[in-house]
């Protein structure tokens, strides 16, 4: 019976990805080109100006927003003060600098793209469908595996780690976007439509507003799934903490790989917890 | 003058529309449809038509298609076939904008859960119908604050909705639909959610307020009583039918089919009035906290001798006099539970009045209505007897009001 099924031929699908590959390289190499010259120029711009802060006033300015975005604790603002501290203290402070810039870029351009996209899915049932498989896809996908065309596409660097970490983080801004327009009551729609909205005025005035909390939950989980990336980014040469988790993961080196894996620990929780409380804020 | 006009107007929910509509044109019913198509029936073959000023109540149970009917009078359901004329204009013939444009000038709607955006204040949600037709700022704020006024919910006008009661955010509703000044309310089942006093002081309202605008209103509900008192004229639907239409009064007297007799015969004359009908709001205090004084306190704003006592998930209690309650006072007691009277009687609000006439005659005094052990209302015997006197006048439907 194996025998039988052996006589099927291989299917030529890693060569057909290959050829689609190819194809979107040489097709689009100028494009990319031009991304890939802008993003860097414009990211290294931003880890300029953040690394040209000093420490001690980029510390003290973190300390008081995480204070009044957490409506006036101390808790997060102590932990941002003690944590970033540690992280310089360390001496990772332009690595550190460097993995904001990465995972601001990431994360802003994957909800620029996750909302549209989200608010697109929730009004039509065709593109739910479209939309949905190929953000399951998206997201079983090992991460890894992002780096290959990002690296065809823009070479090595900080911008096929941004495109990587953006493939990676796009889908639960989507999702929840689509969720929480699906979500808001029947009723409210209703009411809406009732008094003659248009689509758009429905959108910014009804839907959007009350699927506000969720749509925030999306954003919080794709900025923190950008931030898992940066490792991953790393091994393509985008720069910042993941480059020393890399570093002492290739030297066995488990002093070094502990810094830096607590460093990205503490800046996880920071946007985590700056995220969730602009979530919290006004309701 | 005629304001609405509905012709042939059916709605078929699922696929095999087509030979559904068949089926339709065939006279046949609901249950034979989904039999032979497999397609519900939303509305079947409905005609009428409203005048100006009128109170149109459409009734029915659940699941009889009324929601559905008014939904397609504003299209937020598409009309399989027939037509719907507004004014003469036809509705199902619209294009997008002109149907945005009728919905934003002539008519309104206000929802069986309130329909309010939560995000927005009591006044921002007011001015919505405003704020989308594009009216300057200070204007809307004027017009919205006015249509509060009228609703006596100006002082409320900062708060989100979530901040007040059902009755009150039912209130906004309509000041929200009646800030757009629209000829046309409809109202799907209004009352509905709300309690049972409060609805009929919501009835009262619509019909002070009615009196003064003389609007056209589609009133859907499912509650008999409710459409006895407010509609000038009340269609009855089954199955997505409708069956009879007329004034209560033709309803009551000539019934169209045993389906319309089945569904009076709660509102046999003799016993149309419920306890619900008849009661009036409890005064009561908290035995749990309340001590003499605040009693006292309550008897003497209220001109009573006794309170209601019930617990603070407003479960009936007993009853506090106010000689016990003087007692305890001098006493310098801070509790009242000593003192609590339990030898009440107590009735449900749905049972009929003359149910629980003996009840009320026997007892030395008023007698408290409960619904699931919480205290909803009272019963005083002066009340009752006047209720009924006025009830008698009108053969048995209290406070209705005749077609004008």
């Amino acid at each position: 019976m194996s025998q039988l099924l052996d006589l099927i031929p291989t299917i030529p699908v890693a060569e057909g990805a290959e050829i689609v590959m190819d194809w979107l390289t040489d097709t689009f190499a100028g494009l990319f080109g031009v991304i890939k010259e802008s993003g860097k120029f414009s990211m290294e711009f931003v880890t300029d100006f953040l690394v040209s802060i000093p420490p001690f006033l980029f510390i003290l300015i973190i300390g008081v927003l995480a204070f009044f975005a957490t409506k006036r604790k101390f808790g997060l603002a102590i932990f941002s003060i003690v944590g970033l501290l540690f992280i310089y203290n360390q001496g990772l402070w332009e690595e550190l600098m460097n993995t904001i810039t990465l995972v601001l870029f990431a994360s802003i351009l994957a909800v620029i793209i996750g909302i549209p996209l989200g608010i697109l899915m929730s009004k039509s049932k065709m593109a739910e469908a479209t939309i949905q498989p190929i953000l399951d896809f998206m997201q079983t996908m090992p991460g890894f595996v992002y780096l290959i065309p990002s690296v065809a596409f823009f070479g090595i660097g900080v911008v096929p780690g941004v495109f990587a970490s953006i493939i990676f983080a796009l889908p639960p801004v989507v999702r929840f976007t689509n969720l929480g327009i699906r979500q808001v009551p029947k009723e409210l729609v209703e009411a809406a439509d009732s008094y003659g909205s248009t689509g758009w005025q429905k959108l910014y005035k009804v839907e959007l507003p009350i699927a506000r909390s969720t749509i925030m939950a999306g954003v919080n989980q794709t900025v923190l799934l950008s931030l898992s990336m940066v490792v991953i980014a790393s091994m393509i040469g985008a720069p910042g903490i993941g480059r020393n988790v890399l570093s002492a993961l290739q030297q066995a080196n488990v002093g070094n790989g502990f810094v830096a894996g607590l460093s990205l620990v503490i800046l996880a929780i920071i946007f985590d917890r700056l995220t969730q409380s602009f979530n919290k804020k006004h309701d | 003058m005629e304001k609405i006009k509905i012709e042939n107007v059916t709605k078929i929910f699922g696929k095999h529309v087509n030979s559904a509509l068949k089926l339709v044109e065939q006279n046949k019913n609901k249950t034979e449809i989904l039999k032979q198509s497999g397609a519900t029936i939303g509305v079947n073959n409905a005609n009428f038509t409203v005048n100006d000023g009128e109170i149109f109540v459409i009734m029915g149970l659940s699941g009889s298609g009324k929601s559905t009917l008014v939904r397609l009078l504003n299209r937020l359901i598409e009309p399989t076939s027939g037509n719907i004329y507004i004014d003469g204009d036809n509705i199902s013939k619209m294009n997008k904008q002109q149907l945005i444009k009728v919905r934003r000038e002539k008519m309104s709607m206000v929802f069986q859960n309130f329909g309010l955006f939560p995000q927005r204040t009591v006044l921002a949600n007011t001015e919505y119908g405003l704020e989308i037709r594009g009216i300057p700022k200070e204007e809307r704020r004027l017009k919205a604050e006015k249509a509060l006024d009228n609703a006596g919910l100006l002082p409320y006008k900062d708060q989100y909705p979530s901040q007040l009661s059902g009755g009150m955010q039912q209130r906004v509703g309509l000041a929200r639909a009646l800030a757009n000044d629209p000829d046309i309310l409809l109202m799907d089942e209004a009352f509905s959610a709300l309690d049972p006093l409060i609805r009929k002081d919501m009835q009262d309202e619509l019909l002070d307020l009615q009196q003064k605008m003389q609007k056209t209103i589609i009133f859907i509900t499912h509650d008999l009583n409710e459409a006895l008192r407010i509609g000038d004229r009340i269609a009855l639907m089954k199955d997505g039918e409708i069956i009879q239409i007329g004034t209560g009064e033709e309803i009551l007297t000539n019934p169209a089919n045993d389906y319309v007799k089945t569904f009076l015969e709660d509102v046999d004359r003799s016993k149309v009035l419920t306890v619900e009908n008849a009661m009036i709001r409890p005064i009561s205090i908290n035995i749990d906290i309340d001590g003499p004084k605040v009693a006292l306190q309550r008897m003497r704003e209220e001109e009573v001798s006794v309170v209601l006592a019930v617990n603070k998930t407003r479960e009936f209690k007993g009853y506090i006099t106010a000689e016990d309650a003087l007692q305890a006072s001098k006493t310098g007691e801070i509790n009242l539970v000593n003192y609590l009277r339990t030898d009440m009687p107590t009735v449900a609000k749905e049972m009929y009045i003359q149910d629980v006439l003996s009840i009320i005659s026997d007892s030395k005094t008023p007698v408290a209505v409960v619904q699931e052990r919480k205290l909803v209302g009272v019963l005083i015997r002066g009340v009752v007897i006047e209720t009924l006197s006025a009830s008698v006048e009108n053969e048995g439907v209290s406070d209705y009001v005749p077609a004008t």
